[in-house]
């Protein structure tokens, strides 16, 4: 098989793509930034290093729940956009708009909590942001709020126009999927793994945003209308599909960054099979199903629902294992893949998303949720596949992105020390969370006992070195997407 | 063993498998093999890694969800003692705080105002059982007290900034009325 190219024509950042591109980046990347400094004040707030009030800590909790997850999802979905517009004509208004509503949904965002003082979690579970027993206002809930609206209406815009171009490609989304070759049939083997994932999460997400919206909706017009009181069951519910689905999808956005370029890096084709694409179907129906996993010590729940909760978690697991982070292995196993960042960044979000993916599906079982739930075991896991699965493959592209524009690798003595302090900062940062877990630590919890602290100080340390890491890559990416050279760079090939 | 070191070791040995896989890989991945080789030897081991994984998945989920941990809600439970808890932001009300050791508890838990959830910490400070505490549902959790002593109920579901001063404690004394 012949090397794919590194840096293909069809993926040239021209005129406006690349301006909007690279305000996406850039923002995702100053927003981590952000976001990670304030996880930091909460881990040294818990571990005794600076005094932070309580109301403050929640405050900062729930913005940098809100900021990651919004941010993560700003980038896989940049991560999306880049390879999807190779094989589907999309509107770069649309995706524009995506952003534009995102900033003004974060303005929101921060506004109410920063000034209005809401501190109700990103996950704004009813009725808690309008029972504050007057620590926040009304006001500021309904602004939070507004501000979820803002970024969902942008993302399902997004969604909806690469709908459009996808149908208009390959005539209606199952055959995107690649559904007609579940059963038989000679497989397309040019058919593109970006269009499967993405028509997964085009999907998927949809179904996602419209729940959120629906939760959201619901709790304004309880916010000023109390006479209307909505069933907490059912719109926890509604929060838990959009809430799962919702950082879900940051994973299944990003990982077409692997599916492309991993084998570029390697030399060798990844093409579609019949197992990835059952893969691609049956997560499209557990991503949707899997989600009473969260609840499962809302012991009134229908008790089906506790058990799918609990066999949908493990049977998630089997498209990571089996097709995704093994197919990934086999590509680079003996391959002779050149290491550089991107393909090291590759390598570790695919570690990171099978490692994360172990406490996970072990907390999905019913037993072992009634001694880890809302414990710091759960942030263990998901900071596990966020900071060293989602994140990483973010990183990638970014990475890809800037090589082509500059193929000298310059700084490499930086990067290379930068993604080891990344690596052993964050696998220590999320040890000590799941360490936490086993001790039985809340989680969201302003204040620890004097027996917890010493995890929380490790942690403080770990995040130290991971915002120094992350300070280096941004200012290399920054600084590489601002440079005016060509993007594509055809000459250069694998090998 | 409690149960959180039995989960902790079973994560560490699941992180450790992952782990290794990837290190061979890597360290292996220089000495260049033909592609087509390398994909058939990986399609026979996903094969049995496939049936692997089903079936260890069988097992377990028999194992954890034979008997189904959760009590029935909608049914009389065999208890010796009930408990009424209500969560309130930031306190809990309980009918009642004192338990015999060996005794069967029912809690019937629910909320006046927001979600909450309500843990009992055994005296050795490790969760033993929790649920959520939701205003107009009431969950009913089930659990014997083996252990004489202190067992201190946190909230575990965020519910306003003065959620990790919610708690309370229950004594659990010997069944001859000693500590």
């Amino acid at each position: 098989m012949s090397n794919p190219t590194l840096y293909p024509q069809n993926e040239r950042l021209v005129g406006a793509e690349r301006v909007i591109f690279n305000l996406y980046i850039i923002t995702a990347l100053i927003v981590f930034v952000l976001m990670m400094v304030l996880g930091l004040a909460m881990r040294m707030a818990q571990g005794t290093w600076i005094d932070v009030p309580p109301d403050l800590f929640y405050m900062i909790m729930t913005a940098h729940g809100a900021g990651m997850v919004g941010v993560t999802a700003l980038a896989s979905c940049a991560v999306m956009w880049f390879f999807l517009r190779k094989y589907v004509r999309l509107n770069l208004a649309i995706f524009t708009a995506n952003y534009v509503l995102f900033l003004i949904g974060a303005v929101l965002i921060l506004g109410a909590v920063f000034y209005g003082g809401y501190a109700g979690a990103w996950t704004f579970l009813y009725p808690l942001p309008v029972e504050s027993q007057g620590t926040w206002s009304i006001a500021s809930a309904v602004v939070f709020m507004f501000g979820y609206l803002s970024i969902g209406v942008g993302f399902l815009l997004f969604y909806l126009d690469t709908m459009r171009a996808v149908i208009r490609v390959y005539g209606n989304l199952g055959r995107a999927l690649g559904l007609q070759w579940l059963f038989g049939g000679e497989i397309d083997k040019s058919h593109p793994k970006t269009v499967v994932a993405s028509t997964m999460v085009m999907i998927t997400n949809s179904i996602g945003t419209l729940a959120g919206a629906i939760a959201l909706v619901m709790s304004i017009i309880n916010a000023y209308n109390p006479a209307w009181v909505p069933d907490a069951l059912i719109i926890k519910n509604f929060i838990y599909l959009f809430g799962h689905m919702f950082i879900n999808a940051t994973i299944y956005m990003a990982v077409i960054a692997v599916y492309e370029l991993l084998p570029r890096y390697t030399g060798r084709g990844w093409s579609i099979s019949r197992p990835f694409l059952w893969a691609w179907a049956i997560s499209t129906v557990m991503v949707l199903t899997v989600y009473p996993h969260h609840m499962l010590m809302d012991y009134v729940m229908p008790h089906w629902m506790l058990v799918m909760g609990q066999i949908v978690s493990y049977t998630s697991g089997i498209p990571v294992f089996v097709i995704t982070a093994y197919g990934a292995l086999t590509n680079v196993h003996r391959s002779g893949i050149r290491w550089r960042m991107p393909s090291r960044l590759l390598m570790l979000s695919m570690f990171g998303w099978s490692a994360g993916i172990v406490p996970a599906i072990i907390d999905g079982t019913i037993r072992v949720n009634e001694v880890m739930h809302n414990t710091m075991w759960v942030p263990g896991h998901f900071h596990f596949y966020i900071l060293l699965g989602v994140l990483p493959m973010c990183f990638a592209l970014m990475f890809h992105v800037i090589n082509s524009r500059a193929p000298t690798a310059q700084s490499r003595i930086g990067r290379l020390l930068a993604f080891n302090a990344y690596l052993l900062g964050g696998l220590v940062f999320v040890m000590m969370f799941l360490a936490e877990g086993r001790v039985s630590v809340p989680r969201r919890f302003a204040v620890h006992l004097p027996e917890w602290i010493s995890y929380d100080q490790w942690a403080s340390g770990a995040a130290i070195v991971v915002i120094v890491a992350m300070l280096v890559f941004t200012v290399q990416i920054i600084r590489g997407l601002l440079k005016s050279g060509d993007d594509a760079d055809t000459a250069h090939t694998t090998g | 063993m409690v149960i959180q070191t039995t989960i902790w070791w079973i994560t560490i040995a699941g992180l450790t498998v992952v782990s290794a896989a990837f290190l061979y890989v890597i360290a292996r991945s220089g000495k260049v093999a033909d592609a087509a080789e390398v994909q058939r030897g990986a399609n026979l081991i996903r094969r049995w890694w496939f049936w692997a994984l089903i079936v260890f998945g069988v097992v377990v989920a028999w194992v954890t969800l034979v008997p189904f941990p959760i009590p029935t809600q909608d049914a009389a439970l065999k208890a010796d003692q009930v408990i009424e808890v209500v969560g309130h932001q930031w306190y809990w009300d309980l009918s009642e705080s004192e338990i015999k050791a060996g005794s069967t508890v029912e809690f019937r838990v629910t909320s006046e105002d927001v979600n909450h959830g309500f843990a009992i910490y055994a005296p050795d400070g490790r969760i033993v059982i929790q649920t959520q505490a939701m205003p107009g549902y009431t969950n009913k959790l089930l659990y014997t007290f083996s252990k004489p002593g202190t067992y201190r109920i946190l909230c575990l579901e965020y519910c306003g900034v003065a959620h990790h001063n919610m708690e309370t404690e229950l004594e659990v004394v010997a069944a001859n009325g000693g500590m």
